[in-house]
């Protein structure tokens, strides 16, 4: 094929296709065992500085957050994150100083609620580096392809823009049309995260509503943590297989976390906490404030519990719980400002 | 027009403006904010067979009120399906989607937008969050519309960074670099008025001003020459019916305004 353009973004986490099948037959388990563990285990044993990492969900929803306070706490460095439509995620982890690098379709904004002063701040002081741009669509493809085991994706985004001039694809001759086409590289993420509704203790995870790019991305990660709201009885899930998005042979750890995606969106359970949310947009407009941030809710807490109930506990939660039904109304801080 | 409200918001005129663009049983990829709104009002007005799709995979939904976030269950509530990225993209390109919406921080005469970086890209003054879905609808919708606010700082010669595609540097530009056959921006809608791409040159012109708004207004807010034509139209203000729906639909004014 007859190379067009080359981009010249870093082609983060790419393995040649027979490496990592490599590295596939030899690191993943095809054993039916218990992967029960604490947070705390899982980020130890999977999450290492220099690590190209991703998260499940979407902006803020079903994001696996008692993963990424375990990593703050942890004081993992100089990782490497997708921003595959991460908001909250990486938004806290660059403010923290855990995430350095990023691959960029969308980060360091929080959609209708604004821009994100942590994040662009590292930016703009190049404490955080953009080491390509992509779209939506491309970091999606990028999974497929690694789900796929194949070295890159076809696609038809992205040609003729400086997105695509700063991201790792390239553009080619398409050997049959003869149009341009976009090839979109693999990505196998050295670690994915997710947030589910129920998975049981081998890791066979299902999903209530839109899978996002999840069902992709963990099939291309090399480990992949889950944390779930309930641990689920195996025959719970062999009743209905068919909703199971993520099957227990690519799952590596498996982590009963109640309300582990606060405080993004869990779909039928829980709502935004948009209080939650608007007082980390606020604090972490100033360097200080964002210290303020993580002193009170990651280092003052030692585990998830206590997180919750220094959130607002069971009031919150059942509140959280009838906005998401439709019961109440939200409230939002930010909106006050509209 | 019967019913017409003397007092409303400029987002609320955008958004009954966008929404008369949408055809009835027609498909259209849907961003946060004034999109969702338009999108919906559609529905509850001239287009009820209107499908929406949210790249993060809701098809179809039937919400009370709007979502906040392209990827919130309010997008896939009463939907027809409740699905994935890799469907809606794929669906996308293949031709599934009629309109698409984007916004922008930039754009130029040829429709094309910077939602990336102001400055240089290796050290940015300031640092937007990039391509999103952006780059996807305006590369793989047939139409897009664009919503965004009008002054010379957005309306530039040159965009610091092209995100998403919009007629590239002129006519067969877009096909030349691949993309699909046809496709490109369709509309601009800013606070001024509306916008089209000329049909030979493909450059921005203007085809209507909302109320108030004169020809000299849109000149001025802008920093490339926009093709004016000798017929220019006034756009339709909202109905008491149509602000009456806006409210229903956003009833926190999270995007139309308090």
């Amino acid at each position: 094929m007859e190379i067009l353009l080359e981009g010249e973004g870093e082609l983060l986490g790419w393995h040649d296709p027979d490496e990592n099948r490599k590295w596939v037959l030899e690191n993943k388990s095809r054993d039916l065992y218990d992967k029960r563990m604490t947070v705390k285990e899982a980020v130890e044993k999977f999450v290492h500085d220099g690590d190209y990492i991703a998260c499940g969900g979407f902006g803020h929803i079903r994001i696996p957050m008692a993963l990424i306070y375990e990593i703050i706490r942890q004081g993992k460095r100089d990782l490497a994150m997708a921003g595959k439509t991460a908001v909250h995620d990486i938004d806290i982890l660059i403010g923290a100083g855990c995430v350095t690098r990023v691959e960029v379709a969308y980060a360091f904004g929080h959609e209708l609620r604004g821009l994100s002063p942590a994040g662009r701040r590292a930016v703009e002081t190049g404490q955080c580096q953009v080491v390509a741009e992509i779209s939506n669509a491309g970091y999606q493809w990028r999974f497929l392809a690694g789900m796929m085991g194949v070295p890159f994706i076809p696609s038809r985004n992205m040609l003729g823009t400086d997105t695509l001039k700063k991201s790792a694809c390239k553009v080619v001759k398409d050997p049959w049309s003869g149009k341009p086409l976009c090839l979109i590289p693999a990505a196998y993420p050295d670690v994915a995260m997710f947030h589910v509704p129920r998975c049981d203790i081998y890791g066979n995870a299902q999903i209530d509503g839109i899978l996002v790019e999840d069902f992709e991305l963990a099939r291309a990660a090399r480990r992949v943590i889950i944390t779930t709201e309930e641990i689920v009885d195996n025959e719970v899930i062999r009743a209905r297989p068919y909703r199971t998005a993520i099957p227990f042979f690519v799952v590596d750890a498996v982590c009963e976390v109640p309300y582990g995606a606060h405080p993004t969106q869990m779909p039928y359970l829980y709502f935004f906490d948009e209080e939650h949310i608007g007082e980390w947009l606020g604090l972490s407009r100033t360097p200080e404030g964002t210290e303020e941030y993580f002193d009170k809710y990651v280092f003052g807490v030692t585990c998830f519990e206590e997180y919750l109930k220094l959130v607002g506990g069971v009031r919150k939660f059942s509140y959280l719980n009838r906005v998401e039904l439709f019961q109440e109304p939200m409230k939002a801080p930010w909106l006050e400002k509209k | 027009m019967a019913n017409q409200a003397t007092e409303y918001n400029p987002r609320e005129l955008q958004a009954c403006v966008a929404s008369k663009m949408l055809e009835d049983k027609k498909s259209v990829f849907v961003g946060t904010g004034l999109p969702m709104i338009a999108s919906m009002l559609a529905q509850r007005t001239h287009a009820p067979g209107l499908l929406i799709v949210f790249e993060a995979g809701g098809m179809g939904p039937q919400s009370p009120v709007l979502p906040i976030s392209v990827g919130d269950s309010r997008t896939f509530y009463r939907a027809v399906a409740a699905s994935s990225m890799h469907d809606s993209m794929s669906l996308t390109q293949a031709g599934y989607l009629d309109y698409g919406f984007l916004g922008a921080a930039q754009i130029d005469v040829y429709g094309n937008i910077n939602t990336t970086i102001i400055g240089d890209w290796e050290k940015p003054k300031v640092r937007f969050p990039g391509s999103g879905g952006a780059n996807d609808v305006g590369s793989l919708c047939q139409l897009t519309i664009i919503i965004m606010g009008q002054d010379k700082r957005r309306f530039v010669e040159k965009v610091d960074f092209l995100t998403t595609p919009g007629y590239l540097d002129g006519p067969g530009a877009r096909e030349r670099a691949g993309l699909p056959e046809g496709s490109g921006p369709y509309r601009v809608i800013t606070q001024f008025g509306v916008y089209g791409f000329d049909e030979e040159t493909k450059k921005m012109k203007l085809l209507a001003v909302h109320p108030g708004v004169t020809v000299e207004d849109v000149k001025e807010n802008s920093s490339f020459e926009i093709i004016i034509p000798e017929q220019v139209e006034i756009t339709e203000p909202p109905t008491e019916e149509e602000l009456r729906l806006l409210r229903e639909i956003d009833p926190t004014g999270m995007s139309i305004g308090k």
